[in-house]
Order: C-alpha cells, then sequence, then structure tokens
C-alpha cells in the first residue's frame, strides 16, 4: 500500500471517529469502546474492499458485511454516512423516536445495512447461510463478517464456524474484534479466550493474527492473503476498545456504553484533529 | 401416505421448478424422510448437523441473500431451541424462511418428554408476524406446501412423520386465512387442529346418533386466525369445545378464547395437554391418558350441553 493512500485512510479513520462521536454525544451515551475499536477495518472494507455501489445499495452478487456484534452500528453508521449512504445529519438521530438508525443494526431500516443483527452470535451463522447462498448462485461475492470476542462466548459462534469450513466456504472473511474486554469487564476475568487464534484453526479456518487490529495496512494485507485460501478466513484483530481517544479508552471495559459530558466531547473531538 | 413422504415428495416438485428453494436439516433427515432430496439437489438439499440455532441463522441469512429457505427438524427443536434465532434473524429482520416442524405434540410417541412439545404453537404466537399452521392431514399438507411457497415471511407448518387420520381427500383446496367448516350444526362448536381433526369429525357423528347437532370447523391456521369463521360459529352455537395436540394454554383454546372474549364471549372448555410435560408411549396410550380421545370429545360436549 502506498504511503499516500494509507495517509488517505488515516484520516479517514479520524473523519469516521469525529463521526462516531458527534452520533452518539447526540443521545448522550452508547456503544463507545466497540464502536471505536472497528473502525479501521470498517473504513478499509467499505473504501477499498468490498465490491458495493452505493447508487445501487442492493446490487446483486454485491459483497456484504455482515455487523455480527450489533451493537457497534454507531460505527457502521459512520461509515455509511461518509460514503453516503445515509446523510451525516442522520446520524444525528440515532437512537431516537422513529429513527433509522438503532442502536444495533436494521437491514430494513438503513440503506446499506445488509443484516439485521444484535442478539450476539445469531449473525455469523446469517453470514454463513449468505456465503453459502452465494457459492450456489455462483456470483463470486466475498461475505465479510465481524464478530465481538466477548460475543464467541456464544455457542452458536462455534456452530457457524464448524459449518462454515464444513461447506468449504471460502468466500466467507471473519474478522474478531479482540479487544479483550466484554461488558461485564477484562475477558480474563469472565470467560477466558486465550488462543483465539487457535480456537478459529481448531474449527477449519485459515487463521491470520493483527498485531495491531488498527493498522491499515497489516489488515489489508490479511485480507488479500486470505482470499486466496481455500477455506473459510478468520482475521484476528488485535484492537484496543474505545480506540483514538484516550479518555474513553482509559475507561477500560466501562467504555462499553458511556456517555461524555459537553466539556469530555470537546476534549475527544481535539484529539481527533 | 406419510406425511414426511409427502412432504419430500412436494418439495422434490417445488425444488424443481424453483432454483432458490433450498432445505436443510439438522441430522433428522433419516427420521424426516427428507434424505431423497440430497440426491437430486446436492447443493440445495444439505446437513447442517445438530446445530438448529445455525440452520436457523443460516435460512435467514440465505433468504436476506435472495433464497427461499426450508428448515426441518422434531418440533421442539424447531421452536423453542430457536425461539429468539426465529424472532430475531427470521421475524424481526422480516426474512423468508418455512419452518417444517415434524413429530408434533404426542406424536413424539417412545421419544418421550424431551422431544414432546407442548408449548411451541404458545412460544411463537406471540411473535408478530409469524404464520403458523397445525396440519390436519397428508393432502392438507400436499396443499399448505403448494399454497405457501410464495408466501414471504416466517411459516412455522406444525406436521407429524406418520399417517393421520384422513379427514380430506385429492380434492380438498387449503386457504391460509379461512378455517375448515367440516360440519354445520347449531348446538355445539368443536374447534380442532392439526390430527385432532379426525377425533373432532368422529366426536361429531357419534353425537349425531344421540341427537345433538355439533359444528364442528379446523382452524389448521391459527395465526393470523380466522375470526369471522369463530365468531360466524360463536354467535349461533353459544358454547364449544377445543381440542388440540397441545398445551392448552398459549395454542388453540387460547386463540378461540381471545377471539370470543372481545367479539363474541361464549363458554368454551378445552380439551388437549393440562399444561403437564410428556412421556413416553405410544399415540393412543397418550390420547386416553390425557384425555384427548373421541370419548373425551363427546363426553365434554354432552356435558356442556347437561346430558
Amino acid at each position: 500500500m502506498e504511503k499516500q493512500e494509507i495517509n488517505f485512510f488515516e484520516s479517514k479513520c479520524k473523519e469516521v471517529r469525529r463521526l462516531i462521536l458527534k452520533e452518539i454525544h447526540s443521545i448522550g451515551k452508547g456503544h463507545y469502546g466497540g464502536s471505536l475499536s472497528i473502525v479501521e477495518v470498517l473504513v478499509l472494507l467499505y473504501n477499498k474492499e468490498m465490491n458495493i455501489d452505493v447508487k445501487n445499495p442492493k446490487m446483486e452478487g454485491r459483497d456484504r458485511l455482515v455487523l455480527s456484534k450489533g451493537h457497534a452500528g454507531p460505527a457502521l453508521y459512520a461509515v455509511l454516512a461518509d460514503k453516503g449512504y445515509i446523510t451525516k445529519e442522520e446520524l444525528l438521530t440515532l437512537n431516537k423516536g422513529n429513527t433509522n438508525l438503532p442502536s444495533h443494526c436494521d437491514m430494513n431500516k438503513t440503506n446499506g445495512v445488509d443484516m439485521t443483527t444484535g442478539s450476539l452470535g445469531q449473525g455469523i451463522s446469517c453470514a454463513v447461510g449468505m456465503a453459502k447462498a452465494s457459492k450456489i448462485k455462483k456470483d463470486n461475492a466475498y461475505i465479510y463478517c465481524i464478530v465481538g470476542d466477548g460475543e464467541c462466548d456464544e455457542g452458536e459462534v462455534w456452530e457457524a464456524a464448524l459449518a462454515a469450513s464444513s461447506f468449504n466456504l471460502n468466500n466467507l472473511i471473519v474478522f474478531v474484534d479482540y479487544n479483550k474486554m466484554q461488558l461485564d469487564g477484562k475477558l480474563e476475568d469472565i470467560i477466558r479466550m486465550d488462543n483465539m487464534d487457535k480456537k478459529w484453526e481448531a474449527f477449519g479456518f485459515f487463521v491470520q493474527n493483527v498485531k495491531d487490529g488498527h493498522d491499515i495496512e497489516e489488515i489489508h494485507e490479511a485480507i488479500e492473503k486470505g482470499k486466496k485460501q481455500n477455506k473459510p478466513v478468520a482475521i484476528i484483530l488485535n484492537t484496543v476498545k474505545g480506540k483514538g481517544i484516550s479518555l474513553i479508552e482509559s475507561a477500560g471495559y466501562k467504555n462499553h456504553s458511556m456517555g461524555l459530558t459537553d466539556e469530555q466531547f470537546k476534549k475527544a473531538l481535539e484529539e481527533l484533529k | 401416505m406419510e406425511m414426511r413422504k409427502v412432504l419430500c415428495s412436494v418439495m422434490e416438485e417445488l425444488m424443481h421448478k424453483d432454483e432458490n428453494i433450498v432445505f436443510m436439516d439438522a441430522d433428522l433427515a433419516e427420521a424426516n424422510g427428507t434424505m431423497p432430496l440430497r440426491d437430486i439437489f446436492p447443493e440445495r438439499a444439505f446437513d447442517v448437523g445438530i446445530s438448529e440455532q445455525n440452520m436457523a441463522g443460516m435460512a435467514a441469512g440465505m433468504s436476506a441473500y435472495g433464497m427461499k429457505p426450508y428448515i426441518c427438524t422434531f418440533t421442539p427443536f424447531a421452536s423453542r431451541r430457536i425461539c429468539d434465532q426465529i424472532a430475531i434473524s427470521m421475524a424481526y429482520a422480516k426474512q423468508n424462511v418455512k419452518i417444517i416442524a415434524t413429530d408434533a405434540g404426542i406424536a413424539a410417541e417412545t421419544n418421550g418428554g424431551t422431544h414432546m412439545s407442548f408449548e411451541d404453537i404458545g412460544v411463537l404466537r406471540s411473535i408478530p408476524s409469524i404464520t403458523i399452521i397445525d396440519v390436519v392431514d397428508e393432502f392438507q399438507l400436499r396443499e399448505v406446501l403448494y399454497k405457501t411457497v410464495d408466501y414471504k415471511g416466517v411459516v412455522y407448518i406444525r406436521i407429524v412423520r406418520k399417517e393421520t387420520a384422513k379427514v380430506f381427500d385429492e380434492n380438498y383446496k387449503f386457504n391460509l386465512l379461512k378455517a375448515d367448516v367440516l360440519k354445520e350444526g347449531k348446538d355445539i362448536t368443536i374447534f380442532s387442529t392439526g390430527i385432532m381433526t379426525g377425533f373432532a369429525v368422529e366426536a361429531a357423528a357419534i353425537l349425531k346418533e344421540q341427537g345433538i347437532d355439533t359444528e364442528v370447523i379446523s382452524v389448521h391456521t391459527i395465526k393470523p386466525i380466522d375470526r369471522e369463521t369463530i365468531v360466524n360459529s360463536l354467535k349461533k352455537t353459544k358454547k364449544a369445545v377445543t381440542i388440540e395436540n397441545h398445551n392448552v394454554i398459549g395454542g388453540l383454546y387460547s386463540a378461540i378464547a381471545e377471539v370470543s372474549c372481545s367479539e363474541s364471549p361464549s363458554y368454551i372448555r378445552a380439551l388437549g395437554v393440562q399444561d403437564h410435560f410428556g412421556e413416553v408411549g405410544n399415540m393412543k396410550f397418550l390420547r386416553e391418558k390425557y384425555k384427548m380421545a373421541t370419548e373425551d370429545i363427546v363426553d365434554e360436549c354432552k356435558k356442556m350441553l347437561g346430558f
């Protein structure tokens, strides 16, 4: 990846983080932590990797994203607004009555959202279904799916993983947002998720560990390598929950859902200049 | 013919006509008789193993991709096991999935209490937008499959694997939104659903010989329910017995009572599973033990009429 392109993505990520801040602050509180930890992968997917057309959002055979950790909807909405699927003004309606932007993703409300998610564990099964459907239709689409590391507590994630490898779905690329925290605490204090890579490997995936899950180039290389495999792909993104805003990062697992004062909000925006 | 044989042969026909139809089993294809589909449609008929939750989610994803998925397993695993997946990934997400639920209620026979679903209709009935059909016999099943293939939404089709008492014949026409009035009468109404319908018809014949004129209505679609036919009958008879292969809480009795309470208050009593779990036993044994036999319907009607 050229330096110029990396700079472009880095500034895009800053813009998306600014949008997320404005979006969530407009309703007072929300899922900052898990939204900020997946900004890089979303920006890369929607601006480089995915075969999509904003003018034809339901295009047949397009690549799709299932945000299985549906509570990170605000991050996806910010990227969709940046791409033009929805307006940036609409972001300020997040979670308000009659909004088209509910905290958890709804494909029937938000232009550009490919699957309704929110009940953890279910999105990845839907993604496996889409990948299988794409194989039946022979349309050569890629199905991307982002699961949370806490979400991996759900047994359905592993049922889906078994099915994906049994059906040789090499058109499925799963990202694990490995920020090592869940709502109630650190993974190590709740349900241990050590050796995340070995787990996916054991379930039949081609696994890559991205040491810095916020490094655009590293994620890009992992996706490109993943596309050459003959089995489903898991890309473990070692991320930071709340990445990019120090006072959110420093809240630790409590940033899963939190609010900012107006003063903190201003300070956070300044950090993104 | 066994219902599972009808299921397999109609699905074969439908899958030949529509290449978007996908049929998934969860390691019960041998039991449900759907294995032959795999030889004919190796890409579109397949097994997901013993993972009903994933099967439900995959079906929702396939629907979102423009396919028409069917999932098939025993009734308890097609309802309570995957209740959240049905509610969120299918219904809330407005997907188009058919759920073929086999071995309903006491038809689970020797699989016993763990496999005997008496709550599935009740559990699913409170999820918005779902269509629930409790199938009477092989002729109705054939029609249900033909008439729902292009119906968009989540459709729960509750069947048994084996042969049942025949109520209909080759000329039967199924209307999803209209209950079937099998016999008109003026003294009391028997509302039945699913495989209990054959016994309701038998009971009506016995009662006729005893001078009691019953109306028999087969309410195949529990949701959305045919309010008009129910109210018209209750206005006439003012009394009814319901008979169902399900807990009397949450199923047909509850659905009929809800209609009656708001539109035509009537005296209605419930036959079916009286809020307990199942157990092993053949159908005859369980029907008699749970007071769901023809004689029980006859007795209940007579009691309500003061005989």
